[in-house]
């Protein structure tokens, strides 16, 4: 294992698939904490409906895939006026309990024995993506630079992502730049204030959550269309923790922050991944089995947060003085 | 009258009270607030306990009273930041009780806070953009049509613009209101209020912590407010403020209202002068503007 191979394997990583589809969910953290305040622990539960609202509608119910896309944004926003019509008027915790326990109830519900016809229970639902690649119009073959290569589907799904990433941005740079957006960064400095000034503070909140939660589908029905096969035990709640750990990593409440997060993060990740199996297959690290890396990476995930806690509280793109104005 | 000797006595609001009897839950001639039976308590503790009271449109009309006496509690229920036990009250001639608090904003009613709630991660200017009603932007999908906006925003910036130099602020439109001192923060707050361009302005103590120089010109423009037709509600301590600038002065001590009146007739009220006051004030030549010996009386 040499050091260049695994660079290029990072590099891959970072710009490929699923760091864009976490960017994806990260953009909609981003607006429903970073500028609205709002405490989603359970973005993962957006990601799951997104996914199986794809996957489902294919297998299932033999819908063609764009229908499936569009079922799956509706699934997403349901699930948010679920969780926030009830919980937005209470205090702020209560949407974070909320979130997080109805993440976890849900993948529970879609592997269940009883939900088997539907979801597939444990099996999850597989061969639903033929439409997507099939529509591929790049032709067959290898694209990249050196180490760093993508075949022709591959490329096509990138694409598609980091497109969706675009949009994402441009829409979060439209709504924050504008009295909308001043609004809800007004909700999260101080709903009463707001809402003293003829503002209401719920609707708003609400329009957040969709916001946020709709993006956390999309990043779903990406997964789907990347794995060409879902299963309910891959939505746990530490893809949300992930998530936010990226988010914060990248700068919370900044238009680049959600994308600087996930890609360095999913850097250092396979960087890390793979100069611990190239250290233990080469036996430097006798007490290491292959098979650890997954909890170092975990560690690796809290070293990276206290570095950036103690050094750099606003993230990458943060500001320090804006961050730091109400600690005094 | 006494009254007649302050400085700058602001005659026309004085002139729509002529009618109004200096008796606890007077009628007035044109009220633009009328409250019914309003009752609001914590636990045992009755904090605000109002048979009657009425507002009169046009005047600068002062709430005083010792500490936890329900002024805040009152402007709380009122404005729909709290709910009330019990009581009815309309606002404009609308039936305002149970009315949620935004809505209450959005149809002329808007208060400030006594703790100030300044929006620290937002510049000043931005504050106040905030807080301009009716915006085209401020809808989702609005939000997205900027050329509907535009046009807009640059007006409200504009009526911002200018009323950040009435409050001396303009000069630091552009920093985080996070980084304003405690008296600029309280009049960032009163001129965003003002930038809903309100029917009634409802201020929890303006006054505290400002500079006395600055205190002065408020005091100017809360008349000019008035003089253009906005009804003031205030609550202060600072009896020189109070006795320069009010109309009608209502006085609540333990969530009731125990008298209401032209200023001369609260300065001689004996069971204000008990409750509140103190002695001192009682002295006929005691009470004039300006009168350093009393500034901080009825604070204890
Ligand atoms: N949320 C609350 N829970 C319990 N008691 C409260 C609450 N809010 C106010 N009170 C009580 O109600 C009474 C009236 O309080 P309020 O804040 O209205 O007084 P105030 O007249 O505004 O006084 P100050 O001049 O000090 O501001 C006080 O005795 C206070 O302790
Ligand atoms: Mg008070």
């Amino acid at each position: 294992m040499d050091i260049m191979t695994i660079l290029a394997l990072s590099l891959e990583t970072a710009i490929g698939p699923i760091a864009a589809i976490y960017v994806l969910a990260a953009i909609g953290l981003n607006m429903h904490f970073g500028y609205t305040g709002l405490l989603n622990f359970g973005q993962v539960g957006f990601m799951l409906v997104g996914a199986y609202g794809v996957a489902v509608s294919v297998t299932t119910f033999g819908l063609p895939l764009s229908v499936g896309f569009v079922i799956s944004l509706g699934c997403s926003a349901v699930l948010a006026l679920i969780l926030g019509i009830p919980t937005l008027r209470l205090r702020a915790d209560y949407l974070a309990i909320s979130t997080i326990a109805v993440a976890e109830v849900l993948r529970l519900v879609y592997r269940a024995e009883f939900a088997r016809p539907v979801t597939g229970g444990v099996y999850g639902r597989n061969s639903f993506a033929d439409a997507f690649y099939d529509a591929n119009p790049l032709p067959a073959g290898s694209y990249g630079v050196g180490d760093v290569d993508f075949n022709a589907g591959e490329l096509w799904l990138t694409l598609a992502c980091w497109g969706l990433v675009a949009l994402g941005l441009v829409m979060t740079a439209l709504l924050m730049n504008s009295p909308w957006g001043r609004v809800i960064k007004g909700i999260r400095e101080d709903e009463d204030a707001v809402r003293s000034l003829g503002k209401d503070a719920f609707t708003y909140k609400l329009q957040s959550l969709v916001f946020g939660g709709v993006f956390g589908g999309l990043a779903g029905a990406m997964i789907a269309l990347n794995q060409q096969n879902i299963h309910p035990d891959q939505f746990m709640p530490q893809v949300t923790f992930y998530l936010w750990a990226m988010l914060l990593l990248g700068g919370v409440g900044t238009l680049w922050g959600p994308v600087v997060g996930p890609v360095i993060m999913w850097f250092l990740l396979t960087l890390f991944d793979e100069t611990l199996r190239g250290m233990a297959s080469m036996d430097v690290l006798p007490f290491l089995a292959t098979s650890d890396s997954g909890p170092l990476r975990h560690a690796l995930v809290g070293v990276v947060l206290m570095v950036l806690i103690v050094y750099r509280p606003q993230g990458l793109v943060g500001n320090r003085k804006e961050m730091l104005v109400n600690v005094k | 009258m006494s009254s007649d000797a302050t400085p700058g006595a602001p005659a026309a609001g004085r002139d729509l009270m002529s009618g109004a009897e200096p008796a606890v839950g007077s009628g007035k001639a044109d009220p633009i607030l009328r409250a019914d039976g309003v009752r609001r308590s914590f636990g045992g503790l009755t904090a605000v306990d109002v048979d009657h009271l009425e507002v009169q449109r046009g005047t600068i009309t002062a709430l005083i009273g010792p500490n936890g006496a329900g002024k805040s509690t009152l402007f709380n229920v009122l404005t729909g930041f709290d709910r009330a036990d019990a009581g009815e009250w309309t606002f404009q001639g609308r039936k305002f009780n149970g009315l949620a608090g935004h809505k209450v904003a959005q149809r002329g009613m808007v208060r400030t806070f006594q703790l100030t709630k300044a929006l620290t991660r937002l510049t000043v200017l931005e504050n106040m953009l905030l807080a301009a009603p009716g915006q085209r932007g401020e809808r989702f999908f609005g939000a997205f049509g900027r050329w509907m906006w535009t046009g807009q925003e640059a007006a409200n910036r504009e009526r911002a613009l200018e009323l950040l130099a009435r409050f001396k602020l303009d000069a630091k439109k552009d920093d985080i209101a996070g980084s304003l001192s405690g008296g600029q923060r309280k009049l960032l707050e009163m001129a965003r209020s003002l930038m809903v361009e309100p029917a009634m302005v409802m201020l929890d103590e303006p006054m505290a912590g400002v500079n006395p120089a600055l205190v002065q010109s408020l005091l100017e423009h809360i008349t000019s407010l008035r003089d253009e037709g906005t009804t003031v509600l205030f609550v202060e301590h600072d009896m020189d403020v109070i006795m320069g600038i009010s109309d009608w002065i209502v006085v609540l001590a333990q969530g009731q209202v125990i008298a209401e009146g032209r200023p001369a007739d609260i300065r001689s009220n004996q069971q204000v002068i008990d409750a509140y006051l103190g002695a001192h004030h009682d002295e006929p030549d005691a009470g004039g503007a300006g009168d350093e010996g009393d500034r901080k009386e009825g604070q204890p």
